[in-house]
């Protein structure tokens, strides 16, 4: 069973008159553990076909299967708590909390569904993430006390606490420095050989989208090519016949 | 356990801007503080009031004569004259819900002590158990006994103006003072009341046995005491035989024939006014039907003819006055409503800026899981907390304030739990009206939208 399965997904815009179709009948599937990058150039749909796969938003048709459920016409309050458990986000521009420790931060997600969890069990978690993430002696410190790519971290951190099997990467090394960009997409690479989570690295930088294993392009609201995992690559026909290669250097 | 956690989760976020969260709340403070402040001292001057009415005497109850009527004309109140010593005696028997009565007899003269003179407002002849039912004490001295009463003694009690007036410093119990001409050994002072409600000095007050004043002082005799038949009687033109009454007439024994002739009332002394004091306030309305039918009775009233006599009591009065300054409380507290609601607009508006501001901070939770409800009350809880800090901080500036009242303008003030109940629930109420608006346009965010917003 794959993770994630779209099938003939379209999106359409209503902008008063005019309807705007952003994605054009996506099909695609991401197999348990694999560490996929989504490039296309803005405008391209890649932004809302990441809204599409984070379940914050909801496809005009088509169909959405993650681990075995169809989510694409579940209500905001469902769409709310299937992001709470199943996926974990990371942001271009980080999105901590100001004026908040990194342990609380990473311990956000914690107090919408996790009820069950002590108070002091919720912090425990938070300072493994964080310890993990490799800021074990940085839980106190503030956003704003922190580097970039160690709010990113923390970022990272509070994207795991809820141990989500997919993480959505939105340009997670947009505002970082190439050293510290190295570092963050080292600890992608990390957390999906040793842990397994499946991550989807959304960019439009080829260099970043070096460090994932399979690539996925997507050109005006339609996937160029990688649609499919390769161990089951099929032999259905791509409905665009640009050469991948050309599309992909051409994105900058 | 969630609960706790929004509220933790809630603290965190006003603890990000102290600053801006004491601000906010300064309109609650201010309001919830009035609040409290006015009610301390209103209930207080209602209670101060209330005091100072009973201190008149507390339950007092007063029967007067009835009106006497002629022809269609009326003669206005206290015009005849029904009341005996009986009755009250009786009253003061028969009645369950009375605690005591006691007769008045009124008189207005002029007292005279040595080169001095002075007239009293209230120059009252009555029985001892009048001192219980006006609350009076006796500062100096001993009071009259009911033998005093009984044998037409000529003593008196003085209050505190009159001492101060006739004898200057000096002490005035053994002292014999002359009361229209006729000498009376004060016995005793009472203890200072001062002013009434209507601004009557208390304390201008002579108290001496009934039977002295009616007989000696006002000169009314036995005979002269019923109008109807007192034309006759020539007694109270010499002002000697106020001095020896019942002593050798200036006019012949009347005969058998002559008293036949001349019918006169057999009736006992006549006073003007009984005084009675109930047990409680809750039973004064008992207490007047009581004394009511006991009267009709004695006075042989047919049922579905008026009473020969009226009763009245403080009550109207002490209405009055509460309704007054509950009056003017609640004006205040009205004032003080509005400048609640200025403060609730305050958190309203200041949440508006908090969701505006921290859009960003509604779409990351709503992607991380938060559902439209958790955002929702997460900001609820923020103005609610608000605005409870606010008004434990308004109960606190409110009674320091009404302390302050109390200790620099010594007027009274009384603490009222009911007032801080309300305050908290009103604070509380005003953070879920006005925090409602800004908690529900932050939950309506599109999480896509909210984490674009720049």
């Amino acid at each position: 069973m794959e993770l994630i399965e779209l099938n003939n997904i379209h999106k359409t815009y209503q902008m008063g008159e005019i309807s705007v179709p952003v994605l054009k009948g996506v099909s695609l599937t991401v197999a348990r553990g694999e560490l996929v990058a989504l490039m296309g150039a803005s405008g391209s749909g890649k932004s809302t076909l990441m809204h599409l796969l984070g379940c914050l938003d909801r496809p005009t048709s088509g169909e959405y299967w993650l681990e075995g459920d169809e989510v694409s016409r579940l209500s905001a309050d469902d769409r709310a708590l299937v992001r709470n458990r199943k996926i974990g986000f990371v942001f271009q521009s980080f999105n901590l909390l100001p004026r908040t420790s990194a342990l609380d931060n990473a311990a956000m997600p914690l107090s919408y569904t996790a009820d069950h969890l002590s108070e002091r069990e919720s912090r425990r978690r938070a300072a493994e993430m964080l310890e993990r993430v490799g800021l074990k002696d940085r839980q106190d410190h503030e956003p704003s006390q922190l580097s970039g790519g160690e709010q990113q971290r923390v970022a990272i951190a509070r994207a795991l606490i809820n141990r989500p099997p997919l993480l959505f990467a939105d340009e997670p090394t947009g505002n970082l420095d190439s050293r510290t960009s190295v570092e963050v997409l080292r600890m992608f690479q990390e957390l999906n050989e040793d842990d397994g989570i499946t991550i989807i690295l959304v960019t439009h930088d080829a260099n970043v989208s070096r460090h994932a294993k399979r690539i996925i392009h997507i050109h005006d609201g339609l996937i160029v090519d990688g649609a499919f995992s390769s161990r089951e690559e099929p032999d259905q026909p791509q409905a665009i016949s640009t050469p991948p290669a050309a599309k992909a250097g051409g994105v900058k | 356990m969630k609960l706790y956690r929004t509220l933790r989760t809630a603290m965190r976020a006003l603890r990000r801007n102290p600053m801006r969260a004491m601000l906010t709340t300064l309109g609650i403070v201010i309001g919830v503080g009035s609040v409290i402040a006015m009610m301390e001292i209103g209930t207080g001057s209602s209670s101060a009031i209330k005091e100072a009415i009973s201190s008149m005497g507390a339950n007092v109850l007063i029967i007067v004569p009835g009106t006497a009527a002629s022809g269609g004309i009326s003669f206005g109140a206290g015009s005849v004259t029904t009341l005996t010593p009986e009755d009250c005696e009786a009253i003061r028997r028969e009645c369950p819900a009375i605690r005591d009565a006691a007769p008045l007899v009124r008189a207005r003269t002029q007292i005279v002590y040595g080169n001095r003179n002075w007239v009293p407002t209230q120059l009252d002849g009555t029985t001892a158990a009048y001192l219980g039912i006006r609350d009076l004490t006796v500062a100096e001295g001993r009071t009259f006994t009911d033998r005093d009463v009984l044998n037409t003694n000529k003593v008196c009690l003085l209050g505190g103006t009159i001492v101060r007036e006739l004898f200057q410093g000096e002490s005035a119990v053994g002292k014999k003072i002359r009361v229209n001409n006729v000498s009376f050994r004060v016995v005793g002072v009472l203890g200072a009341k001062g002013a009434n409600m209507m601004g009557m000095d208390q304390d201008d007050i002579l108290l001496a046995p009934w039977t002295s004043i009616k007989y000696r002082v006002t000169g009314s005799t036995l005979a002269s005491a019923n109008q109807s038949a007192s034309s006759g009687s020539g007694t109270s033109v010499n002002t000697l035989s106020n001095l020896y009454p019942g002593g050798t007439s200036l006019y012949p024994v009347q005969s058998a024939t002559q008293a036949a002739d001349n019918p006169m009332a057999v009736r006992f002394a006549n006073v003007d006014r009984i005084m009675a004091a109930a047990r409680s306030s809750k039973e004064i309305p008992a207490a007047i039907r009581q004394i009511a039918d006991l009267l009709r009775e004695r006075h042989h009233i047919r049922s579905g003819k008026p009473d020969d006599f009226n009763i009245r009591n403080m009550t109207e009065m002490t209405k009055a006055l509460t309704s007054t300054t509950t009056l003017m409380t609640n004006l205040l507290l009205c004032v003080a409503m509005i400048s609640l609601v200025v403060g609730g607009v305050g958190i309203m508006n200041i949440m508006l800026v908090s969701v505006t501001e921290r859009t960003r901070e509604i779409g990351l939770r709503m992607a991380v899981g938060a559902r439209s409800r958790d955002i929702l009350r997460q900001f609820l809880v923020e103005a609610i907390v608000l605005s409870l800090v606010g008004g434990a901080l308004g109960i606190l500036l409110g009674h320091g304030g009404s302390l302050l009242v109390r200790m620099l303008l010594r007027w009274p003030v009384a603490t009222s739990p009911a007032a801080i109940a309300a305050a908290v629930l009103v604070a509380a109420g005003v953070g879920i009206v006005f925090g409602f608006y800004p908690a529900w346009r932050a939950s309506k965010l599109d999480p896509i939208d909210a984490l674009r917003y720049e």
